[in-house]
């Protein structure tokens, strides 16, 4: 069977599965859409949490991320991880007690606030649609490479198969899916990490073999792969980061602004009990934990094997790397990924120095310079697309053709996954939020139903849009979700919670400070609506305030939304009782019931 | 009514307290550990690196998962103390 069939084979059983469930769990009443009944087990929840959880960014670009950043690169595990235990601790078992729908109707609520529901709803979805826009590329990037289709065919098809089973499923199709779809992509992520521990040091497990000796060489992995890159003019993998402060932010950023994203706070209004609220969110740390421990063993053995493909005399041991580094990879003996890669453009190889052979190294490193002139190398001449690491990974390790065809099937759940997810709560704020509780409150269940199909539908046709046409600005269009949902959800839904006094006054000044400073400071660096040559200052670390990167400007736009929201509400009129009755009663997990509706 | 009230005030004050313990450790581990001591840390081996790299790509994710849990269980002890449980 030719590789095509395989991965054909996989990916299309897949799919069957996914649609399979959708119709065999279709959503009958705007509960089930919305809530799954509300009857969802805490295990099922945190694995589906996972799923909904891990995107095209966690399974395809972070181990690519990190593989390049190295230890600096650690915030995405640290940040993306440590954003539940915010989750657990300070919003979820409260706004399940709370028991409605969505976000936007717990801050509408407990603001008693049109102004501050709406500020949620636009909040809500310019967040979830930047999300999204990166899922429907990253599913068009897997189809394209494994069903052999262009990028646009690839895309359609995604649209397609979200469309069927998040449309009719609901919440309650989405949840048993979802669940599948982590069972595919843990079990795609892992099996190939573990035979390349396997290979390298001889654990099977990733995460020990990380921190396990080198068979070829017997000497550490991480010092193995320290002393490679060093040979070619990087720095250390393992070396530390001078700008401690932005690194503590960008963390910060990344755990808000997990903890305040909408599509992963309404999957814990899915589950019986407030108790099994705190316990669904450890369980979804479990079920991510699982790839996100595996993750860096990926990324520091994928660079390993890279490297030692272009300079093969640099695995064992090695006495004199300017000896190994003479004899690089011919560019005629290259392995087959190389240039099935090569076709997609994803790898490109130009021979500056004329000698046949491929060299790679940091030609941006002005100590270096002098060594790569006396080796004869005239420019770093192999460039790797950070987002093909984990996809090529098996084959650059050799493993077998279904191995291959598995990735494949767990790159395109995890997008599937997340944009279903995000697409619900963006469906959810629409209906419900914006029609249902501000224009037209007497509207039917099963106009609601429909209206909430319609902007799915709709919501999926401006996300294959954008993602046919994708403003080219990946990163910052996440740092803006990311930052939105951690500058302004995030800090007036623990509010809410933790402080009885906090009135709508004080919550929409703070939404709007949070929300505002934060796009300020990511325009000023990366143009007005990222209009490339609009922004006013250059993006580079000699212009950013005190060394904060626009990235990682999410937590300093929260702690401004808490200031202000504090001062503002300390000067204005103190909430009404009920509403002071209301916070008192989301604090105690008695007398939950149901998620119900109005 | 008065003694009800006394009772959940009594049952928020232990969950802030047990929250704020809890987001000690998870600081410690993340910004701390990982991060901010790491130089302090550099003198302890692991594998080829040091400690405080090991903190920021595995250490710091275990304890998280071991936070959620140790919470998810002093909660459900707290909620029956105070008689609160559903």
């Amino acid at each position: 069977m030719s590789q095509f069939a395989i991965n054909l084979l996989f990916v299309g059983a897949s799919f069957v599965l996914y649609i399979g469930i959708a119709i065999w769990s279709r959503a009958g009443s705007t509960k089930d859409f919305y809530v799954a009944g509300g009857g969802v087990h805490p295990v099922t929840n945190g694995m589906a949490t996972a799923a909904d959880w891990m995107s095209a960014a966690s399974f395809i670009s972070m181990a690519g991320l990190i593989s390049s950043g190295g230890y600096a690169n650690s915030t995405f595990l640290m940040g993306w991880t440590g954003g539940f235990v915010i989750l657990a601790m300070l919003l979820a078992p409260y706004l399940r007690k709370f028991g409605k729908f969505t976000v936007p109707d717990f801050i509408g609520d407990r603001f008693y606030s049109r102004t501050a529901r709406v500020i949620a709803v636009v909040c809500l979805i310019v967040a979830s649609v930047t999300y999204v826009i990166g899922q429907m590329t990253g599913a068009g990037v897997a189809f394209s490479r494994f069903l052999e289709v262009s990028s646009t065919a690839g895309i359609w098809i995604a649209a397609a198969i979200v469309f069927l089973y998040a449309v009719f499923g609901g919440m309650k199709g989405i949840t048993y899916t979802q669940v599948a779809q982590y069972i595919v992509l843990i079990v795609a992520y892992t099996i190939p990490a573990v035979f390349i521990a396997m290979q390298l040091t001889g654990n099977p497990i990733p995460m020990f073999g990380l921190f396990s000796t080198h068979s070829e060489s017997g000497v550490p992995l991480l010092e193995k792969l320290d002393d490679v890159v060093n040979a070619l003019g990087f720095q250390d993998y393992t070396a530390d980061v001078d700008n401690k402060l932005n690194m503590v932010l960008f963390t910060l950023s990344l755990m808000i602004g997990t903890a305040g994203l909408p599509h992963v706070i309404i999957r814990f209004f899915t589950v019986p009990k407030v108790a099994d609220a705190r316990w669904s969110a450890g369980w979804a740390l479990v079920f991510i934990a699982l790839l996100y421990l595996t993750a860096p063993a990926v990324a520091s053995m994928a660079r390993l094997n890279l490297m030692t493909t272009v300079y093969p005399e640099m695995a064992g041991q090695v006495e004199n790397y300017d000896a190994a580094a003479d004899n690089a990879l011919q560019y005629e003996d290259r392995p087959g990924w190389f240039r099935t890669w090569e076709e997609t453009g994803l790898i490109n190889f130009e021979d500056k120095n004329g000698d046949g052979r491929i060299q790679t190294y940091n030609d941006s490193n002005a100590d270096f310079a002098d060594t790569a002139q006396q080796r004869g190398w005239e420019g770093n001449e192999l460039t790797v697309n950070n987002d093909i690491l984990v996809l090529a990974n098996p084959e650059i390790a050799n493993l077998p053709p279904w191995v291959i065809g598995l990735i494949a099937a767990g790159g395109i759940a995890a997008a599937l996954s997340t944009a279903a997810g995000l697409l619900l709560a963006i469906s959810s704020a629409i209906s419900h939020d914006l029609i249902k509780n501000t224009i037209n409150p007497r509207i039917t269940e099963k106009g609601e139903m429909l209206a909430a199909r319609i902007s799915m539908a709709g919501a999926i046709l401006v996300a294959t849009y954008l993602g046919l046409n994708p403003p080219g600005f990946a990163v910052q269009t996440v740092a803006l979700a990311f930052g939105i949902a951690g500058a302004s959800l995030f800090p007036v839904l623990m509010m809410g919670i933790f402080s009885t006094r906090m009135n709508s006054a004080g919550a929409v000044c703070g939404m709007l400070a949070g929300l505002l400073s934060t796009l300020l400071y990511i325009f000023t660096y990366l143009g007005w609506l990222f209009i490339p040559g609009t922004n006013m200052l250059a993006n580079t670390p000699e212009n950013w305030l005190f060394g904060i990167s626009p990235l990682s400007f999410g937590a300093v736009g929260a702690i401004i939304n808490f200031a202000v929201a504090f001062a503002v509400s300390r000067v204005t009129k103190a909430p009404p009782q009920e509403i002071q009755d209301l916070v008192q009663s989301v604090r105690y997990p008695k007398g939950a019931g149901v998620a119900h509706n109005h | 009514m008065a003694d009800e009230k006394t009772n959940a005030e009594a049952y928020w004050k232990a969950n802030v307290r047990l929250i704020t313990g809890c987001l000690i450790v998870w600081a410690l581990v993340s910004y701390g550990g990982a991060i901010l001591f790491r130089p302090l840390l550099s003198s302890i081996p692991i594998g080829g690196t040091d400690l405080g790299f090991w903190f920021a790509q595995q250490g710091s994710i275990l304890t998280f998962v071991a936070l959620i849990f140790f919470y998810g269980w002093r909660m459900n002890k707290i909620d029956k103390k105070f008689g609160l449980e559903e």
